[in-house]
């Protein structure tokens, strides 16, 4: 239990003039500005909108700067700003089979319609640290070519019209979609919840949790039937206009996720889905989310839960790393009352032992 | 007014604002001055909000709520009688505003053309020749895997 205390103003003042003055670093250095991070760190950026849950590269940038580069204090600080913004109402669901594609791939079907399309990727890169980006390094203009119709459907899309995969669940009329936000989690828990809280899940624990469903702790064998990223077209519907208004475009990355195949005595057998969606280019955490989103189902799709990803109130209480770091920092709060108790209670025990077996209590130090 | 007016109304505004809410500010600001943009008024102030994204189980199944994004609206009445609504992505106000503002004239039966070939048309052509661009460089990135054929021997 913490119990406030008083004291320090002065020495709290200080330190945040020092932390201040850390963050700016050696003043004969220049200043990042926000548009460098924006552009320079544009990953990073990337996962603090996806975690943070808001999309608003500016303040993202802004997010790190202020955190030194600290990505979960930067999570923190979108999350908190977004509770001072009234909320207008929800898009209508993004289309991302309309992406305007920057990068897709598929690991299950080399000729896929649209074609495989790298885009700026680590991929295939040989991970050696490059001494040229030191300093002044001007890279080549990319390389163009004649970009075909972009017809780019989703590899879900054509598995499905053979019935070899299974569909993705239909849109009740008049359902209302679940928002944690809104209400608090209580479980079990449907899966458009659970997809809301995996895609503000911390990256490292869902990438944790799906790699442990490949080492075999609730196993599900996994391809990476597709991946994209590119930019989809946002639409709200807004009362007073009586129509959905468009937005603008936000950079989206989808995992779908083909898995381990399913049936029964009614039903053919098909292959099951994960699914990953994340703000900008996130593609570890997209894929992540998929697996997880598919190890969740195992209540769904009958399947024995023995591991941790499979259990979803394990991994929705967890997932949070705004919740997580602020329960695992507030140890460093004073906590002296509390200490103070267990102090006494420990001094108690010590001497009704002392007293049963009669020996001498130690002198203690501290006393 | 008739279903299919309010229609083609309804499709003439949208497609402007799909141009304008991709569009910069200075870039709308600056094609304004073009038109002779009657006396107006705020009817909202600019204001910044929140919209959750959504999107759906599986890309084409249910909705499900994804994270929220900024977003800025305002309204503007013409003398007219006219009122434009603007919406953007963003917490820029200005911009919000002048959406609103092209919106209403949108709808001005004497100024839609000249928003047309004077705000909408050069401001979508700009934004299509950047995508066209961008394109060509993901285009070039296209590959053709190949599973290798056993030989002989």
């Amino acid at each position: 239990m913490y119990v406030a205390v008083k004291g320090g103003e002065r020495a709290i003042e200080n330190a945040h003039r020092l932390l201040a003055h850390e963050r700016r670093g050696e003043r004969s250095v220049p200043e990042l500005a926000l548009e460098q991070i924006a552009q320079q760190l544009g990953l990073a950026v990337d996962r603090v909108m996806t975690e943070g849950s808001l999309y608003d590269r500016e303040l993202a940038a802004l997010a790190i700067k202020q955190a030194r580069g600290d990505m979960i204090e930067a999570i923190f600080l979108m999350r908190a700003f977004r509770a001072t913004l009234p909320r207008f109402g929800s898009s209508e669901p993004v289309d991302t089979g309309a992406m305007q594609i920057h990068r897709r791939i598929s690991s299950t079907f080399k000729d896929i319609p649209g074609g495989q399309i790298l885009g700026p990727t680590f991929d295939y890169t040989h991970r050696l640290l490059d001494a040229q980006l030191a300093d002044g390094f001007v890279p080549e203009e990319p390389a163009t070519a004649e970009a075909a119709a972009p017809a780019t459907p989703r590899v879900t899309d054509f598995l499905g019209r053979d019935g070899l995969i299974e569909r993705s669940p239909g849109a009740e009329p008049d359902a209302a979609v679940g928002d944690l936000t809104r209400e608090p989690l209580s479980f079990p828990a449907e899966r458009d919840l659970r997809l809301q809280n995996l895609a503000r899940g911390d990256e490292g624990f869902l990438l944790a949790l799906g790699y442990s469903s490949q080492r075999g702790y609730g196993r599900n064998h996994p391809f990476a039937g597709e991946i994209r990223f590119g930019e989809v077209e946002v639409e709200f519907f807004a009362e007073d206009a009586g129509f959905a208004v468009p937005l603008g475009s936000i950079a989206l990355t989808e995992c779908q996720m083909v898995n381990q195949f399913k049936g029964s005595a009614t039903e053919a057998p098909c292959f099951t889905r994960g699914y990953g969606l994340a703000f900008g280019q996130s593609e570890r955490k997209a894929m992540s989310m998929a697996l997880v989103d598919r190890a969740l189902r195992a209540r769904e799709l009958g399947e024995e839960i023995t591991a941790a990803v499979q259990d979803e109130e394990f991994v929705m209480s967890h997932s949070d790393n705004v919740q997580a770091t602020g329960f695992v920092e507030h140890l460093k709060l004073p906590h002296y009352v509390d200490f103070q108790s267990e102090l006494g209670l420990l001094r108690k025990l010590r001497k009704e032992f002392a007293d049963a077996n009669d020996v001498e209590p130690l002198q203690e130090a501290a006393e | 007014m008739a279903a299919g007016d309010r229609d083609s109304n309804q499709a003439r505004r949208k497609a402007a604002m799909a141009v304008l809410a991709q569009a910069d500010t200075r870039e709308i600001a600056k094609c304004l001055q073009s038109i002779a943009v009657p006396a107006h008024e705020d009817l909202r102030e600019p204001e910044n909000g929140l919209i959750m994204l959504r999107g759906r189980i599986g890309g084409d199944g249910a909705p499900f709520n994804l994270g929220e994004a900024t977003v800025s609206r305002a309204a503007v009445r013409l003398s007219t009688g006219e009122v434009g609504l603007g919406y953007a992505l963003g917490r820029d106000r200005e911009k919000a505003r002048l959406i609103a503002l092209c919106d209403a004239l949108v709808q001005s039966e004497r100024l839609c053309d000249s928003v047309e070939t004077l705000i909408i048309a050069p401001l979508r052509a700009d934004i299509l020749a950047k995508r066209r661009h961008k394109a060509a460089q993901t285009a070039a990135t296209k590959v053709d895997f190949y599973t290798m054929v056993r030989g002989e021997g």
